[in-house]
């Protein structure tokens, strides 16, 4: 082993290091940004590390560094005005357009080695069919992580709604046809026909959207996280492909993360996996149109700002359930507007948050935090069901099913089982929603129903800029 | 055949790994996490740059080498300059509470 080959060993072993600190630390509030900031350290040494070894081993030519500054400075860029232009609450879809160009590199990677003999390695038979294995694995999982992420991308953007066919029981025919083509393909492929190379690239894009696209808004996070997932795999393809075991470990590490993440999600939702892909079991019966039989209430109390003014000027505790109409109509900033005159008048004001508030588990908190809510203010279900009872009102903002009873009590419900908050344990319960439609899943929710709840109808943003008038009409907040 | 056992073995440790770092996270951070782990996978770049070390005077590769690396690069810059941003606004906390908009 010559000195080179050991600083490489060095930096790499550093590198992996550091992405391991960075992965851990991001598990903890205060460590959080310090481990992002070692992650992307370790990201540059490890290009570093390559660019220096190959520098001194076999020369770098003037050519291949034009290539490489025309890449960086492109993607670079685009990376850099992206981060900062992109607003808080299009976070979910941001993350799935990244994914989604992760996946596409590792499968350009795998198209250029499998096209181009120059990039193979001239080894023995063995080393070469490991070769053409990855390169399958990366070309497959890189096209659907690629084509997936874009479909995600676009439905949480609503670019795309969900066409009626992907409803039906056709959609199943039509991904095991694209999976039967995309196997064939795979087989082609490991026997080295490049016509099969194509086939295998169409296939499995075709079968990342067919596969993407019959899946709700809600549902969508655990997809991307999912997605997230195979990135990972696709880059330790990639790293077999190459022969660099730095990316083998990285591509794991972010695989075996994304599963997890993606089954505490699940976990969330009371959800499987299965269900999610394939079942689209809570949302395929009932399109959200809130006119079928199971959408229909009898029993509603609709009110209007000023009595829910009123009701608060005179609580003493004030729960706020957010949920994803908050997220979509960005009313988080006049909400915590509304808080401050709650708090100053002496009015205790915390924040319920549901597991999988928002458009991914932690959405919520990133997007409260924008608004300067203190992060002490942020309770987890598990502490604050406890504490309804002991609570004046609760404010549900373009949240519903997290707040559904009947997850609680009613044994046939496709909810049952979910965590859900009690909110209706409180004395008076305010939901505002823009009109009756059912949520995400397309059930009806016995809260609205409840003798203390009243609705308040119209957009989340425009209601709460109406009651902080009311409020402030009422002389709330305004020491004497 | 040494590269495909070590390659394994990288492999399944890595994935072990990966499993036990992240096994215990709070909800807050799942998507800092998410997106952080996302701009890792990114890693990508380092297989991208390798294809235009290798590519010579090939230039149909070192394009192609080229735009995946842009890609990647994308991928990593935009994912952990996104994470930040979301983490510098639960840090936000620890500031005196000052400037506040009205």
């Amino acid at each position: 082993m010559t000195s080179t080959q050991i600083i490489k060993y060095s930096i790499d072993l550093i590198a992996v290091l550091l992405l391991a600190l960075g992965i851990k630390g991001l598990s903890k509030v205060k460590s959080a940004r310090g481990a992002n900031r070692l992650a992307a350290i370790a990201m540059g040494l490890s290009a570093l590390g390559l660019l220096v070894d190959s520098y001194i081993s076999q020369g770098v030519s003037t050519s291949a560094l034009i290539w490489i500054a025309i890449g960086t400075t492109a993607g670079g860029l685009l990376g850099l005005i992206t981060a900062q232009r992109v607003p808080m609450t299009a976070m979910p879809e941001t993350v799935a357009l990244f994914n989604g160009c992760g996946g596409m590199s590792s499968l350009l990677v795998a198209i250029g080695v499998a096209l181009f003999p120059v990039a193979k390695s001239q080894g023995d038979y063995i080393n070469s069919s490991i070769e053409t294995i990855s390169i399958t694995v990366s070309v497959f999982v890189g096209a659907i992580t690629f084509t997936g992420s874009m479909i995600a991308m676009a439905k949480l953007q609503g670019w795309l709604s969900t066409p009626s066919w992907t409803k039906s029981k056709i959609r199943h025919a039509i991904n095991i046809g694209l999976a039967c083509i995309s196997l064939i393909a795979i087989f082609g492929t490991l026997q080295g026909s490049e016509n099969a190379l194509w086939l295998l690239i169409f296939g499995s894009s075709l079968l990342g959207v067919g596969v993407t696209m019959p899946i709700g808004g809600a549902d969508m996070p655990v997809v991307i996280s999912l997605l997230n997932s195979y990135s990972g795999v696709a880059a330790a393809a990639a790293g077999f492909v190459v022969g660099s075991q730095l990316l083998i470990v990285a591509g794991a590490m972010v695989g075996a993360a994304g599963l997890i993440l993606t089954k505490v999600m699940c976990n969330g939702m009371n959800r499987s996996l299965i269900s999610v892909l394939f079942g689209g079991a809570l949302s395929t019966d009932s399109p959200n149109t809130g006119s079928t039989s199971e959408g229909e209430y009898t029993n509603i109390t609709a009110c209007s700002t000023e009595e829910c003014a009123l009701t608060l000027e005179a609580a003493e505790r004030v729960v706020i359930v957010p949920g994803y109409g908050l997220a979509v109509a960005q009313a988080q900033h006049t909400l915590r507007e509304v808080t401050r005159v709650l708090e100053a008048s002496g009015i205790d004001v915390t924040y319920a948050i549901h597991p999988v508030a928002g458009r991914m588990p932690g959405h919520m908190n990133v997007l409260l935090a924008e608004a300067d809510v203190p992060y002490e203010q942020l309770i987890e279900m598990d502490v604050i069901n406890p504490e309804f009872p002991a609570t004046d009102v609760v404010l549900v903002l373009g949240a519903n099913d997290v707040v559904n009873p009947q997850a609680k009590h009613d044994q046939t419900s496709p909810l049952y089982g979910m965590p859900v908050l009690d909110v209706q344990e409180a004395r008076t319960v305010f939901v505002i929603k823009r009109g009756m439609s059912a949520g995400y899943s397309g059930i009806k929710n016995d809260l609205f129903e409840l003798s203390n709840t009243s609705m308040v109808f119209g957009d989340a943003k425009k209601v709460l800029g109406d009651l902080l008038v009311e409020l402030k009409e009422l002389g709330v907040g305004k020491k004497h | 055949m040494s590269f495909l056992s070590e390659a394994l073995w990288v492999l399944l440790l890595g994935s072990l790994l990966g499993l036990e770092l992240i096994g215990k996270v709070p909800p807050t951070l799942h998507t800092p996490l998410m997106s952080g782990a996302n701009a890792i996978s990114g890693i990508t770049m380092l297989a991208a740059l390798t294809l235009i070390l290798k590519a010579g005077n090939n230039t149909p590769l070192s394009i192609t080498g080229s735009i995946a690396l842009g890609f990647a690069l994308f991928n990593v810059i935009g994912g952990f300059l996104v994470t930040d941003r979301m983490l510098a606004m639960f840090n936000r906390k620890n500031s005196p509470r000052k400037g506040l908009r009205k």
